[in-house]
């Protein structure tokens, strides 16, 4: 049994849960034997022995994606599920159960890859008898294409890639940009290369993509490329610091050059050693002064300073903004605002997930699945019911969101079988998407939608998570309860019009359009309530199954993760 | 060395009208905020594409032929002095009602930032995307404010204006509701409140279905996590089923006066605009296409002049009828004028190009005077000559009417220091508030 034993001492009803899921129970990812201690200074203190473990390279290698885990001893029960449970019992809280499969494969393949699960894949995932099937189903969402295209929208919001006001990449930057992230992803380049990269780039927008890091803010003062460095990769608010700290941080980004060249709106992204006087030094946030050798772009002694797990912000924010992605919350909240008095609700979880990343030398995916294979993960959500503050901060429950408005028309355009129109207008003569491409895969911010701009949509004018507006409001129920565009689509679908002739009778209908919209089987109330409006007197057969995948598509449980 | 005007238009610098009339900027500084709101509405028509001020609100007979065309004859109006374009000759019978701004200026000339400055007073090249006027009157006034009204407190009729006439850094929450549909229908199908091939009976038997479904608890209360998602599709419901959604329905109106206003998008829109008034909707924008008379600009006139003649004069005397002009601002003007020198040429045959030096607005009612002309273009229409008002000078103007403080903060998500009317350091003002016409 890998299940820490301290988990079912405390909690008998989550590891009656668990007993109960039986042959779903999913294994920890592999953990190294004890050895010599790696300390990563940037984690606040936990007293457990977790602290002094690191796994060594050769077991870092097996822990990647696609291979598989060894089996390690059982040996030091630090878990992320030990550390919420601990959290759990100190405030007299009761977890939440597991989940069933049909809700974990939907959960999960929303959360990792952005897409809603097909009938097929339900089916499938439910007949699988596999006793580590969940973990090998997060095993295969990681290395889904649409991983890349899921996360590489994430970042494009943080990243804020867009052509036009007031980032203004323009478009063949924006395209060679989001190509650049998309691809990092996809290799699940380590993390401290992926900043270390973007920091430090020079070159032209069109042909060295990182460079646009250097673009994509909406003034390019030192101060301004001060503050979206530290909100990107330490998840700070500098316009919250005192004044002097920005200032002194800002003298690193002095000789941060930008020249037009030949090319209609390419520029070059350089260091520029006469745009300001000379550094020998410069002070960094945490007040350390560090050197900068001569003909040095400041820059690199920036990144040097940052991209280090002895940084207290780097690992910190990229670890907490990966869990915050997978739960709804950061352990600090908001996720890119890190300050003193901002503590983390669990602050030993918080510095586990920070050893984590620091022993698997960045590798996020990892850290994914780590996270997607715990107990704390694949907990049930409050399922609309009211919910202690306290418990949502310590994550007894998975928190119930709404799914973004790229993710919702994408699932929608999946169960209907359409698509969208996309096109941007510049440059002339406009440029229109494939109609067959997914909205996930957008690359342009300026590409966008009456649907996407109501389902709020990141305008990605400042990178920080909450421009992306979930909060639901009456114009978005107005959208798919009765828009004609919505309607338009159940009314032309010709996937609908297949699985209504395919299916032999009323009950398998209503059965194969759960499976397609809300990833699971009908309840037997629910198969009576759908059959009996077949029944509704002026509404035939036709018309009764478009309704009825109207109404699953208008559920909370359709329109939320949860 | 200070600039000269054209100068400072040509380096983007939007305030710079007022280095030329100091004593306009001084009367501002001493004009005090109104105590009491005369206003409760605006209607906004917008005129995208910019339409020529010469052939509308500021006709320039004397300047020859290659600037005023066809159009010699500008007619007077019951106002003292005010003469307008031949062809509005329902507006000359208004203009009691309303005033002419003839020194509107921002010296920019592409579509989409001359768009944002009129929108939302404010630059273009700044460190944000500052809200629209609609978008900070449905702060103020809209849900936050105690609005009830189940139509959103924003609303254009009938296309959206695209990303410069939106919410910006407030979000999704302020952004304008676009009905969409064509109220010169015979039925007006507001999107997501009127769906042609449902009927109401159909609506209610898929909502039943709809809550009996699905695994996610639903039952209100402040402290569920669904609570927002169920209020807001009892609203939608509210507005699909109930009585709230009749405001788009245009057929209880008298025959006459729906032909008085022109049986036309523009003229329905107009009328549906006044229901919205009379139902406490804040703010409605009437996106009037058509007026980027590149090519053909006389022919061009011709046909739309009638037509907003007809549509903007009925509105204004209904309004008067119905007792709410006086506590509804009608702005209507677009993003700037045209170029007074046409262009004969192939392949414009007549055109006007973009002209953001100087261009005319219109106002009326909600405590603005009528009658008066404010300002005025030099001899050909080109410059100003007097009085320069900048978009954030109008903008504040209809603030102070609504009881809408200037300095109010508007929430910003990094939480900086931004008002609802850009200060003297943004450089916006140009002539100050109208305080002449207030």
């Amino acid at each position: 049994m890998r299940r820490p034993l301290i988990l079912c001492a405390i909690v008998a009803a989550a590891s009656a849960a668990s007993a109960a899921r039986g042959a779903a129970q999913v294994p920890a990812p592999a953990k190294a034997p004890p050895r010599t201690p790696a300390s990563a200074p940037g984690a606040a203190s936990a007293k457990s022995p977790a602290t002094k473990r690191a796994a060594p390279p050769a077991q870092r290698a097996a822990a990647r994606p696609g291979s598989k885990a060894p089996r390690a001893a059982p040996t030091v029960p630090v878990t992320i599920d030990g550390l919420v449970l601990a959290r759990l019992k100190e405030l007299g809280i009761q977890p939440a159960p597991i989940i069933g499969d049909a809700t974990f494969l939907r959960r999960a393949s929303l959360d990792a890859i952005g897409t809603l699960p097909t009938a097929a894949e339900v089916r499938a995932f439910l007949a699988d008898t596999d006793s580590l099937k969940r973990a090998r189903l997060v095993d295969r969402l990681l290395a889904r294409e649409e991983f890349a295209d899921y996360w590489a929208m994430k970042w494009s919001d943080l990243l804020r890639v867009k052509s036009e006001y007031p980032i203004n990449l323009w478009p063949n930057a924006v395209q060679a940009y989001h190509h650049w992230i998309r691809a990092s992803l996809r290799a699940n380049m380590p993390f401290d290369e992926f900043a270390r990269t973007l920091l430090t780039a020079s070159g032209s927008n069109f042909r060295e993509p990182p460079a646009n890091f250097w673009r994509a803010v909406q003034s390019r003062k030192p101060d301004a490329l001060a503050s979206a460095a530290a909100l990107t990769f330490m998840g700070v608010r500098a316009e919250k610091w005192p004044p002097e700290r920005l200032a002194a941080m800002s003298a690193f980004f002095t000789h941060v050059g930008y020249k037009p060249t030949q090319e209609w709106k390419e520029e070059i992204v350089y260091f520029d050693p006469d745009k300001a006087p000379t550094l020998a030094g410069a002070t960094a946030p945490d007040g350390r002064v560090v050197t900068i050798a001569p003909d040095q772009d400041p820059r690199a002694a920036f990144a040097e300073w940052l991209v280090t797990p002895q940084n207290p912000w780097f690992t910190r924010a990229i670890s907490n903004r990966v869990w915050s992605w997978l739960l709804g919350r950061g352990v600090v909240d908001e996720p890119d605002d890190l300050r003193p008095d901002n503590p983390p609700s669990n602050p030993a979880l918080l510095a586990y997930l920070e050893r984590e990343m620091v022993t698997a030398h960045y590798d996020v995916k990892r850290l994914f699945r780590l996270i997607m294979t715990s107990d704390t993960y694949q907990r049930a959500s409050a399922g609309g019911t009211a919910l202690d503050p306290r418990a949502t901060a310590n994550f007894a429950y998975y928190l119930e969101r709404p799914i973004e408005a790229e993710v919702l028309i994408d699932a929608i355009d999946q169960v209907t079988g359409t698509t969208e129109e996309y096109s941007s207008q510049i440059p002339e003569p406009f440029t229109m998407v494939p109609e067959d491409r997914r909205t996930i895969t957008l690359a342009d911010g300026s590409i966008t939608s009456p649907f996407l701009k109501t389902f709020g949509r990141s305008p990605r004018d400042l990178g920080i998570e909450g421009e992306r507006d979930n909060k639901p409001t009456p114009a978005e129920r107005l959208a798919l309860l009765n828009s004609s565009q919505i309607q338009g689509k159940l009314d032309r679908s010709t996937v609908l019009q297949a699985l209504l002739r395919a299916s032999p009778d009323a009950p398998q209908l209503v059965t194969n359009l759960y499976l397609a919209i809300l990833s699971r089987l009908p309840t037997d109330a629910e198969q009576k309530a759908a059959l009996a409006y077949a029944l509704t007197p002026g509404i035939n057969a036709r018309t009764a199954a478009l309704d009825l995948a109207w109404a699953l598509m208008n559920t909370p449980e359709f329109l939320y993760r949860h | 060395m200070p600039m000269n005007r054209r100068e400072a238009i040509k380096h983007g610098v939007v305030g710079a009208g007022a280095l030329l009339s100091q004593h306009w900027m001084a009367r501002s500084l001493l004009a005090s905020p109104a105590p009491e709101a005369t206003a409760k509405a605006v209607i906004q028509i917008w005129m995208w594409g910019g339409p020529s001020h010469l052939d509308t609100f500021d006709p320039k007979p004397d300047a020859g032929y290659d600037y005023c065309g066809a159009f010699t004859k500008p007619i007077a109006t019951n106002a003292d002095g005010m003469v307008i374009n031949e062809l509005l000759p329902l507006l000359a019978k208004q203009a009691d009602k309303y005033s002419l701004i003839r020194g509107m200026t921002h010296g920019i000339n592409a579509h989409e930032t001359a768009s944002y400055t009129v929108q939302t007073g404010r630059k273009s090249n700044g460190h944000d995307v500052y809200p629209s006027a609609g978008a900070v009157v449905s702060l103020f006034k809209g849900y936050d404010a105690g609005y009830k009204g189940l139509v959103p407190p924003y609303v254009v009729l009938t296309k959206p204006q695209g990303r410069f006439a939106e919410a910006g850094f407030l979000g999704p929450k302020y952004a304008p509701f676009a009905t969409g549909g064509d109220p010169a229908q015979a039925r007006f199908v507001v999107d997501g409140v009127i769906a042609q091939n449902v009927t109401d009976d159909r609506q209610r038997a898929r909502r039943d279905l709809l809550r009996q479904l699905g695994a996610l608890n639903r039952a209100p209360g402040a402290d569920s996590t669904l609570d927002a998602f169920t209020r807001s599709e009892t609203q939608a419901y509210d507005l699909i089923l109930g009585d709230a959604g009749k405001v788009f329905d245009l057929s209880g109106e008298a025959d006459d006066l729906r032909a008085r206003y022109g049986r036309n998008t523009f003229g329905a829109s107009c009328l549906v605009a006044r229901r919205l008034v009379e139902r406490g909707v804040p703010y409605i924008t009437i996106n009037y296409e058509g007026w980027d008379t590149h090519k053909q600009n006389f022919q061009v006139m011709r046909q739309k002049l009638p037509q907003l003649d007809q549509g903007l004069a009925t509105l204004l005397q209904d309004l008067k009828d119905h007792g709410l002009l006086d506590s509804t601002i009608v702005w209507c003007g677009g993003e700037f004028g045209r170029r007074p020198r046409i262009d004969w040429d192939a392949p414009w045959n007549g055109g006007r190009n973009h002209h953001g030096a100087v261009f005319s607005t219109l106002v009326a009612g909600g405590g603005f005077r009528g009658a008066h002309v404010v300002g005025a273009s030099d001899a050909r229409g080109e410059e100003v000559r007097d009085r320069p008002v900048s978009p954030s000078d109008l903008i504040a103007s209809v603030y102070q009417l609504l009881g809408i403080n200037p300095e109010a903060k508007l929430p910003h998500p990094q939480g900086l220091d931004v008002r609802a009317i850009p200060g003297a350091a943004e450089g916006m003002s140009a002539g100050g508030v109208l305080q002449e016409i207030l």
